[in-house]
């Protein structure tokens, strides 16, 4: 064990959605040490072909999220030690998305869905129109802005089995963002939201599992902004008839 | 592949439901307490429009209900869209009904066996 202590042993994830396969690497163990450190150890010094994504570095830009051991994680800030299982680690693309090399997974459907769910803002005033005042201890305010720190890194939508089962289904982070701008006062089209989340992709699909809140590297809670938008379309259809 | 209507009659046939759960355990526990036969049970609900209201309205609800729920099971573990998955829930919402009614007009109707 001890002559061994200095290295990871590293599974990763070499090929696209057509067919692949764990590749091993050792990689020299550091005191402190992410994930994505170690990807980028991996591509500087054993295989420059892997192929990996990310921007900040620093939980900002959410383009680096992997599978990790099985979990969706932020590489840039999940700490080797901390989900180390012996010396092992396994990274793979993110679940629930196609690959398109290595770990690399295509994020069009994702944002796709975030548009489709009304996720696109539409400003009530222009710009030579005064700014409406927004007070941040209003109720409806405090909702919206319970959301606004998503980062769409896709780790809800890939932690989320009802996306696994139901590929139509919009997802945690597109329907957080329509809850979001559902409450936002400056947001123009806040009753096609309902319409948009009600389709046979909708919110309704939810099954309230609660794995976007568990794993949201940003402390956020989907399922709630889920439930939230149930209420409301629950409410219109007792209101409207349907 | 289920979008607020379905969600809705899921919900609204539950609500339906309770109580009348409720209900039935309450007259199953009063009726073999109270020592009564099939037949003196029978008496009672044969004919009777209060009893063929409250069972027809029951499976009715079931039927809604359950079809909607496996409809979502069915999507989620065998993938099936569509027209199939139409036919799939119509058809267990229809198989649930027709079993339903066999026991309703059984119990419930004037001189049924
Ligand atoms: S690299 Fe930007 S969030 Fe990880």
């Amino acid at each position: 064990m001890d002559g061994q202590k200095d290295t990871l042993e590293v599974s990763v994830w070499r090929g696209t959605s057509s067919g692949g396969d764990f590749e091993r690497y050792e990689v020299p163990a550091e005191e402190n040490q992410t994930i994505l450190d170690v990807v980028s150890w991996i591509q500087h010094y054993a295989d420059a072909t892997l192929t990996y994504r990310f921007a900040c570095r620093v939980g900002m830009c959410g383009s680096c999220a992997m599978m990790v051991n099985g979990r969706p994680r932020w590489t840039c800030r999940t700490h080797v030690r901390k989900v180390l299982q012996g010396r092992r680690v396994e990274i793979a693309p993110l679940r629930n998305l196609p690959v398109i090399k290595d770990l690399a997974a295509d994020m069009d459907v994702f944002f796709d869905k975030w548009v489709a769910a009304g996720g696109a803002h539409a400003p009530t005033a222009g710009r030579n129109d005064p700014i409406p005042p927004v007070d941040p201890q209003d109720s409806t305010r405090v909702t919206a802005s319970a959301g606004i720190e998503c980062i769409n890194c896709a780790i809800c939508y890939a932690a989320c089995d009802t996306v696994t089962g139901n590929a139509d289904y919009l997802g945690p982070a597109a329907l957080q963002r329509a809850w979001t701008l559902f409450n936002d006062s400056k947001h123009d089209r806040r009753a096609g939201i309902l319409d948009a989340v009600s389709g046979s992709g909708g919110c309704h699909n939810c099954h309230s599992m609660g794995s976007c809140t568990v794993f949201c590297p940003n402390d956020l809670d989907p399922m709630s902004a889920i439930a939230g938008l149930k209420r409301e379309t629950s409410r219109r259809f007792w209101r409207k008839g349907g | 592949m289920l979008d607020l209507r379905l969600y809705m009659l899921q919900r609204i046939s539950a609500l339906v439901m309770a109580p009348l759960t409720l209900g039935h355990i309450a007259v199953m526990i009063y009726a073999v307490q109270g020592g009564l036969s099939a037949e003196e049970i029978l008496g009672r609900t044969q004919g009777s429009a209060f009893w063929f209201l409250f069972y027809g309205s029951f499976v009715l609800a079931v039927s809604v209900h359950a079809a909607i729920g496996l409809r979502v099971i069915v999507h989620e573990t065998f993938g099936l869209r569509g027209v199939r998955l139409t036919s799939v829930t119509w058809g267990i919402g229809l198989l649930l009904l027709s079993l339903g009614a066999q026991a309703l007009v059984a119990v419930t109707w004037p001189g049924a066996v």
